[in-house]
C-alpha cells in the first residue's frame, strides 16, 4: 500500500512571507500514473510543486517518495531522491549550450531500477534538440526550451516528475507534442505531477485529477470522474 | 628602445596583474562576491613563498597556492557563505579579515621586505639584437598565458566549468537539478585564492614582499576588473595588459601623475560602459 504511492504529502502548509499559500495539502500519487494539480492562478499550483522539489520550505507537514520521507531535504537531496521539477517558465541555463543543460544534469545509475537516461535517450526522444545541441540554450524558441527543460529533468533519473504549466505559450502542434512526451513518460514508468492551466489538455492526459483552491485541496478523483463533474470544474476553475 | 622595453615590462606586469585579477573577477563574477581579502592572500601567498624557499622554487609557489586554497575555502565556508546575500557584509567581512591576515604577517615576517630569488635558469636575460628581456619576466608572461588557457578551458570546456555556469544562469534551479551548488563555490573561492598566491609567489622575484603589498595591489586588482568587465576571463586579460601599460609608462613618464593616469581611464570606462569593456550585462 505504502509504496504504491510515488508521492506523499501530508497536511503541508507552506507561507510566502507572512501570507499562508498551502494549507494542510495533502495528496498522494500512484506510481505509474499522471496526476493533474488544477487550480486558477493563485490557487498555490507553482507554491506546492516548489515545495516537494524543496525549492521552498513547508512550514508543517511531510512530504514523502515511495514511502521514504524528504523532510528538511535540500533542493540536491530531493533531485537524488528521484524527484525532478520542469519548472514554470523553463528555467533552462541560458548560457549554456543544449548539450551542456543536459550533461550538468546526469546523474550516476541509480538504484531501484530507475530508467536511466543519457543526452543520446533525449536526442531521440526530441529529435529537434539534437540539431541544437551546440547552441546556446537562450537563443532556442519557447517550444525547444520547453523540450530542454523536461530534457534536463529526465537526465536525473527521476522516480518522480514534476511538471508545472508545461505547455504555457506554446503552438498548438507542440502542446501535443508534449501530451505525446507525457503519455510515452508514463508507459516508461514514470510518475508524474502536471500543473496545468489548459484544463481540457489536463484532463485528457492525467489519471487522476486534485483540484486546489486558495492553497486547500477541494476535490480528487479520477480525471474521468472529474471531467464530469460540471459544477465542479465551473466552481473552482471557472470553465463551463 | 625605450618603448620596447617600457612594453615589455608593461606586459610582464599584466602578467602579474591577471593572475591577481583573474581570480577576484572569477570569484565575483560567479558568486558575487567582492572579496576583498583578495590582495592579502596575494601578500601571504609571496611570504608562504619566501618560508618555503628552501625546499625549492616550485615547492615555493606551490606552497603558496595551495596555503592560499586552503585559507579560501576556510573563509569561503566560515564568512562569506554565511552571509550569502549580504553584499554589505561580506565587503565589511572579507576587508576586516584582510588587516587580520595582514597583521598576522607583519607579526610572523616583520616588517622589513623579504626578496624571493628566481631559479638560477630564470637568471639572466635573453639578447635580442639590442634588447635585453630578463628571463624571469619572460617567465611571468608566459606563465599568465598558459593559466589564462587552463582558466578558460575549465570553464568553457568542462563539465565542471559548465556546472558552475549553470549555477551562475539560476542558482536555485542548479540546486533542484542535483548540482552541489554550495560546495561548487567553495571550489571556485580556493581556486581563485591559489590564484591569487601563486600569483603573490611569482610577484615576488620582481616586487619582492612587504607590509603594505597587499593594499598596493587589491586597487589594481578592482580598476583590471572594473576596466575588463567583472566575471570576464578575457575582460581581466585586457584590463591587465591595459594596466600594465598605463602604470609602467605612467611612472616612467609622468612619475607625479601616476595614479591619475591609472585611475583616469576606470572613471571613463564607468561613465561610458558600466559593465566594462567585455562585461556581461548584470542579469
Amino acid at each position: 500500500m505504502q509504496n504504491s504511492h510515488a508521492l506523499t504529502l501530508n497536511a503541508v502548509n507552506s507561507f510566502y512571507g507572512d501570507s499562508h499559500i498551502l494549507r494542510d495539502v495533502s495528496f498522494s500519487v500512484t506510481a505509474g500514473r499522471v496526476l493533474a494539480l488544477l487550480g486558477r492562478n493563485g490557487a498555490g499550483k507553482t507554491t506546492c510543486m516548489n515545495t516537494i522539489a524543496g525549492l521552498m520550505k513547508p512550514r508543517s507537514g511531510h512530504v514523502s517518495v515511495f514511502g521514504r520521507s524528504i523532510e528538511g531535504f535540500s533542493p540536491e537531496a530531493i533531485c537524488q531522491a528521484g524527484v525532478a521539477l520542469v519548472p514554470q517558465g523553463r528555467r533552462i541555463f541560458k548560457s549554456l549550450s543544449v548539450t551542456e543543460n543536459l550533461v550538468v544534469a546526469r546523474r550516476r545509475p541509480a538504484p531501484t531500477g530507475r530508467v536511466v537516461w543519457d543526452n543520446e535517450d533525449i536526442f531521440k526522444l526530441f529529435p529537434r534538440l539534437q540539431e541544437r545541441r551546440s547552441h546556446p540554450a537562450g537563443r532556442l524558441s519557447g517550444g525547444e526550451q520547453q523540450m530542454l527543460a523536461i530534457g534536463r529533468a529526465l537526465m536525473t533519473n527521476p522516480t518522480v516528475l514534476l511538471m508545472d504549466e508545461p505547455t504555457e505559450g506554446l503552438a498548438p502542434q507542440i502542446v501535443a507534442e508534449v501530451g505525446r512526451i507525457i503519455g510515452q513518460l508514463r508507459e516508461s514508468g514514470l510518475s508524474i505531477v502536471l500543473v496545468e492551466q489548459h484544463t481540457n489538455f489536463a484532463l485528457r492526459i492525467a489519471d487522476d485529477v486534485v483540484i486546489i483552491s486558495t492553497g486547500e485541496i477541494v476535490a480528487h478523483g479520477s480525471a474521468a470522474e472529474v471531467i464530469h463533474d460540471s459544477s465542479l470544474l465551473n466552481n473552482h476553475l471557472g470553465v463551463h | 628602445m625605450f618603448w620596447i622595453t617600457g612594453l615589455f615590462n608593461s606586459l610582464a606586469f599584466a602578467a602579474v596583474l591577471f593572475l591577481l585579477a583573474a581570480g577576484f573577477s572569477l570569484i565575483f563574477g560567479l558568486m558575487r562576491v567582492a572579496n576583498l581579502t583578495h590582495g592579502a592572500f596575494f601578500m601571504l601567498g609571496g611570504y608562504l613563498a619566501t618560508s618555503a624557499i628552501g625546499a625549492g622554487f616550485w615547492v615555493a609557489v606551490l606552497a603558496a597556492g595551495v596555503g592560499c586554497a586552503l585559507l579560501g575555502g576556510l573563509v569561503q565556508h566560515l564568512l562569506v557563505q554565511r552571509l550569502a546575500g549580504r553584499e554589505l557584509a561580506q565587503v565589511l567581512g572579507t576587508l576586516g579579515l584582510s588587516f587580520i591576515v595582514a597583521d598576522q604577517c607583519l607579526l610572523i615576517w616583520s616588517g622589513d621586505p623579504i626578496p624571493l630569488a628566481a631559479p638560477g635558469f630564470l637568471q639572466g636575460a635573453a639578447r635580442l639584437g639590442v634588447f635585453a628581456f630578463p628571463l624571469y619576466r619572460l617567465f611571468l608572461i608566459v606563465v599568465a598565458a598558459l593559466i589564462a588557457i587552463s582558466l578558460w578551458l575549465v570553464v568553457e570546456r568542462t563539465t565542471l566549468g559548465a556546472k558552475i555556469r549553470a549555477a551562475v544562469d539560476d542558482r536555485e534551479m542548479a540546486r533542484a537539478t542535483g548540482i552541489p551548488v554550495s560546495r561548487l563555490f567553495t571550489v571556485v573561492f580556493c581556486l581563485g585564492s591559489a590564484l591569487a598566491g601563486i600569483g603573490g609567489a611569482l610577484a615576488a622575484p620582481i616586487l619582492s614582499v612587504y607590509p603594505g603589498l597587499d593594499t598596493e595591489m587589491l586597487p589594481l586588482a578592482l580598476l583590471v576588473v572594473i576596466l575588463g568587465g567583472i566575471g570576464s576571463l578575457a575582460g581581466a586579460l585586457i584590463g591587465s595588459v591595459l594596466i600594465g601599460i598605463i602604470y609602467i609608462f605612467g611612472q616612467i613618464l609622468l612619475p607625479d601623475l601616476s595614479y591619475v593616469i591609472l585611475f583616469l581611464p576606470m572613471v571613463v570606462v564607468l561613465a561610458v560602459r558600466p559593465e566594462g569593456l567585455l562585461g556581461r550585462q548584470a542579469a
